[in-house]
């Protein structure tokens, strides 16, 4: 789906952008449950994110079948359209989500690699406004498609004052 | 004064037990999670102890939302799942004890799942109850809502869609 992203990042000029982006792809790869979950960012930039997430026997919902539980693949949604939104070109300084609605369209084959696109298609001074998708490896119909709104943390005017987390919820 | 004498009190909990463990002891999911699940008659409360792993935030630290989601759908389809075959336990109609996975009735599957993010979600254990605000033939709807340190003050809820399995007497229909 998205070809020669590898050095995308690398061509761009050197810069705040570009260490902001490599700052927030570390941070992502090191939340401790998207790593136990085995995800992997593989796109990153302008409002839109791609994170795969391998099929794994420990996160199936119905042993019957093999199918992957709808949790796991709400919190790939989750992370993905996180991801989006920090990699957005106003430079949020960080985000939370407000609300995030997700449809199952079918159910995500046995076996196979999860990948999840989110793209932010609107953005105000406070609130991110997203869309997503996840796919298997099975071409056509997506597994799930996902809305949500997360907030949009700004970077406290300077002098930078000590933590101002508490007031966000 | 005619009913039949109650069974004593710990055929009726062993019961009962027995088809919670039936119900939630299978799911992978649900083991990794670490979600356990606590009855008081019918009623279910699921519970998240923390852990590292369920982490999404290093620097608050703060629940992965992800990880709120996801332990309010388990606790959404393990509700659902549980009240339709309450019924059939206490009828008599299923015997738990002598009951296999493959024989219960296949899980409801989620058709949607809206999750509304009240305040972020504490590094300490998660509690969580649902509530079928409709369970029909084909289709349920469930609201659930889950907190941390008070039960007035949730830090999750949400609302799922789901459609039903086929009962046993409808599948044999079918063929």
């Amino acid at each position: 789906m998205s070809e020669g992203r590898d050095d995308k990042t690398a061509e761009k000029t050197p810069g705040q952008g570009t260490d902001k982006l490599a700052h927030a792809r570390h941070f992502i790869e090191a939340i401790p449950h998207s790593r136990a979950l085995g995800m992997r960012i593989e796109e990153m930039e302008d409002g839109q994110a791609q994170i795969s997430m391998p099929w794994d026997p420990a996160l199936v919902g119905d042993p019957r079948t093999g199918v992957i539980h709808g949790g796991a693949v709400s919190a790939l949604m989750d992370t993905c359209c996180g991801a989006a939104v920090i990699s957005h070109p106003e430079a949020p300084a960080g985000t939370a989500t407000i609300d995030l609605r997700i449809d199952y369209m079918r159910a995500a084959t046995p076996g196979q690699r999860i990948t999840a696109r989110a793209h932010v298609y609107h953005i105000t001074r406070t609130v991110a406004f997203l869309r997503a998708e996840a796919m298997d490896e099975t071409e056509g119909l997506p597994v799930a498609s996902a809305t949500g709104a997360f907030t949009v943390e700004r970077p406290a005017a300077p002098p930078v004052p000590a933590q101002t987390k508490e007031a966000s919820a | 004064m005619s009913r039949p004498r109650p069974e004593p009190v710990q055929v009726v909990k062993e019961r009962r037990d027995a088809a919670l463990r039936v119900l939630t002891g299978n799911v992978p999911y649900i083991r990794f999670l670490g979600i356990q699940f606590e009855r008081r008659g019918d009623e279910l409360t699921a519970v998240l102890p923390f852990d590292e792993k369920l982490i999404g935030n290093p620097l608050l630290p703060a629940l992965h939302g992800g990880v709120t989601a996801a332990f309010l759908e388990v606790a959404a389809l393990v509700e659902l799942s549980w009240s339709v075959l309450w019924e059939d336990i206490e009828a008599g109609r299923i015997d738990p004890r002598a009951l296999a996975p493959e024989d219960l009735p296949r899980m409801p599957k989620t058709i949607d799942f809206s999750v509304d993010y009240l305040r972020s979600g504490l590094p300490r254990d998660a509690y969580a109850r649902a509530r079928v605000n409709r369970s029909g033939r084909r289709y349920a709807s469930v609201h659930v809502e889950a907190w941390q340190d008070n039960r007035t003050r949730p830090f999750a809820q949400a609302t799922g869609h789901f459609l039903m399995p086929e009962t046993r007497d409808a599948a044999a229909r079918n063929g």
